[in-house]
């Protein structure tokens, strides 16, 4: 017998169902339980960097909107660092900034927003730096597995041009499908982003 | 940049030196995105392949919580929501461990569950099943996992209830559970079953998952040793996240 390999495997998703509300934003399903709710208001007035706001849409293979969508998004600061113990770049944390985000659909508009800041670029470990984005992940009925995707920014047109990750995505038409648009809305920086879960112009989804 | 992580680099030799990640996702055990059994998957499947990538420090990374961010009840569903008294149901204690597919405890892991009262009726503005609101039942609660990757909560245990797949659908009796690694590509959403609940083997939501094997790790056993005699039984549950590469250099540091 040969010798054995004594890893665990990862346990098996399941979808988050139409009431994940309830777990993950009480809020919004209609009552109030926690005394410290997650949210979508990434910020306090002391984080450092450009107030921007992310919102966005989900929609179906049908086109329809998906209005039962959960994400979150994860990023760095405006120097281009993570507030994690693994990210070893010689560049300051914000105390003011965790990075990481929740949201709802809204159950009528269909549109989920951030209220966040823009962050800087980040070098890998392996010395390749990226172009600024935000790390998205979504959940929600009919979803088996949570998705993965990215959200840059149209206004980074040269970084976009050498990321990492949108150089290794062949069709250059679906690289446009992680990039927001930037707006202006009574003088603050919106950037929007359709997400289109299946159909001609299906968002790439990673397997990271 | 590259100058400075060079410069911070620890210069003994390793495979894992350098390399962020987690080990590649085993989709033989995860559910495909469309399966036709499960209704709702249909228009809400990615049809293009995932494109496969190395974690960034991006993914390898993620949000870090505290214990001080959750109150004294968030792990007690029999107490964070009770106005007039206790719930109604079956009163159990639900623990476990979360560990990595290292068989390394995942500390500090923010696990966040929801479930429906004892009737089978979520407290939620879009559920309209007919069984009763329980007016002493919130559904939704969280805890930190210690030292050891252990957690644990009090609860209710949840009933089945029937949903729009099949003309007669029944979800078995399930806690969702949600959960945190350290990196962000360890995110993981999934649901806890009850030993012995005949809906599970006819379950379309359950069957999306392609293994036997895979199945059975959610199903929770009863636990008598952990029941609180005359108070509460109880059922263990342990979820493993996604395995570091970087791991086999890190225990190699703290060896040295
Ligand atoms: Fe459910």
């Amino acid at each position: 017998m040969i010798n054995t390999l004594n890893y665990l495997t990862e346990t098996a998703s399941q979808t988050a169902g139409p009431y994940v509300h309830i777990g993950l934003i009480p809020g919004q399903a209609g009552f109030d339980i926690f005394e410290n709710n997650f949210s979508n208001i990434m910020v306090t007035p002391e984080t450092l960097g450009e107030r921007i706001t992310v919102e966005g849409r989900v929609f179906d293979g049908s086109g329809t909107l998906v209005r039962d969508v959960l994400v979150e998004v994860w990023q760095a600061n405006a120097a281009g660092r993570y507030n994690h113990p693994a990210d070893t770049q010689n560049k300051p944390i914000d105390p003011s900034f965790r990075g990481w985000g929740r949201a709802g659909s809204d159950f009528e508009t269909g549109v989920f927003s951030f209220e966040t800041i823009k962050p800087g670029c980040v070098t890998n470990p392996d010395g390749r730096t990226g172009a600024p984005h935000l790390s998205v992940w979504l959940v929600s009925r009919g979803i088996n597995i949570g998705l993965q995707t990215r959200l840059y920014f149209a206004d980074e047109a040269e970084a976009n041009a050498n990321d990492p990750v949108l150089r290794m995505i062949e069709l250059q038409a679906r690289r446009a499908t992680l990039i927001a648009s930037r707006s202006e809305r009574d003088g603050k920086a919106i950037y929007s982003l359709d997400i289109h879960l299946q159909g001609p112009d299906e968002t790439v989804f990673f397997d990271f | 940049m590259s100058d400075q992580t060079r410069a911070n680099a620890p210069t003994p030799y390793h495979p894992a030196q350098g390399n962020v990640g987690f080990y590649q996702r085993n989709r033989d055990v995860q559910p495909a995105a469309f399966t036709a059994i499960y209704k709702t998957s249909t228009l809400r499947s990615p049809r293009n392949a995932l494109l496969s990538l190395p974690s960034c420090l991006s993914e390898f990374t993620g949000p870090v919580f505290g214990h001080n961010e959750l109150g004294a009840l968030d792990n007690d569903l029999i107490r964070n929501f009770a106005k007039t008294g206790d719930p109604i149901g079956e009163r159990i204690l639900v623990h476990g461990r979360v560990l990595d597919e290292n068989a390394k405890p995942v500390r500090c892991a923010l696990v966040e569950f929801w479930q429906a009262n004892a009737g089978g009726r979520y407290r939620h503005k879009n559920d309209t099943y007919l069984a009763p609101i329980d007016p002493n039942f919130g559904g939704c609660g969280r805890a930190l996992t210690d030292n050891d990757g252990y957690y644990f909560f009090r609860t209710i245990k949840p009933g089945p209830y029937p949903w729009r797949n099949y003309v007669n659908s029944w979800r078995p009796a399930h806690i969702h559970f949600s959960l945190f690694g350290t990196g962000f590509a360890q995110r993981l959403v999934t649901q806890m079953y009850f030993e012995g609940d005949p809906l599970i083997k006819i379950c379309p939501i359950v069957n999306t998952i392609p293994d036997a094997s895979a199945i059975e790790r959610l199903i929770a056993p009863l636990d008598l040793n952990a029941a609180a005699p005359m108070d509460l039984l109880a059922y263990r549950f342990d979820m493993v996240l996604r395995g570091s590469r970087s791991t086999l250099f890190e225990n190699k540091l703290a060896g040295n």
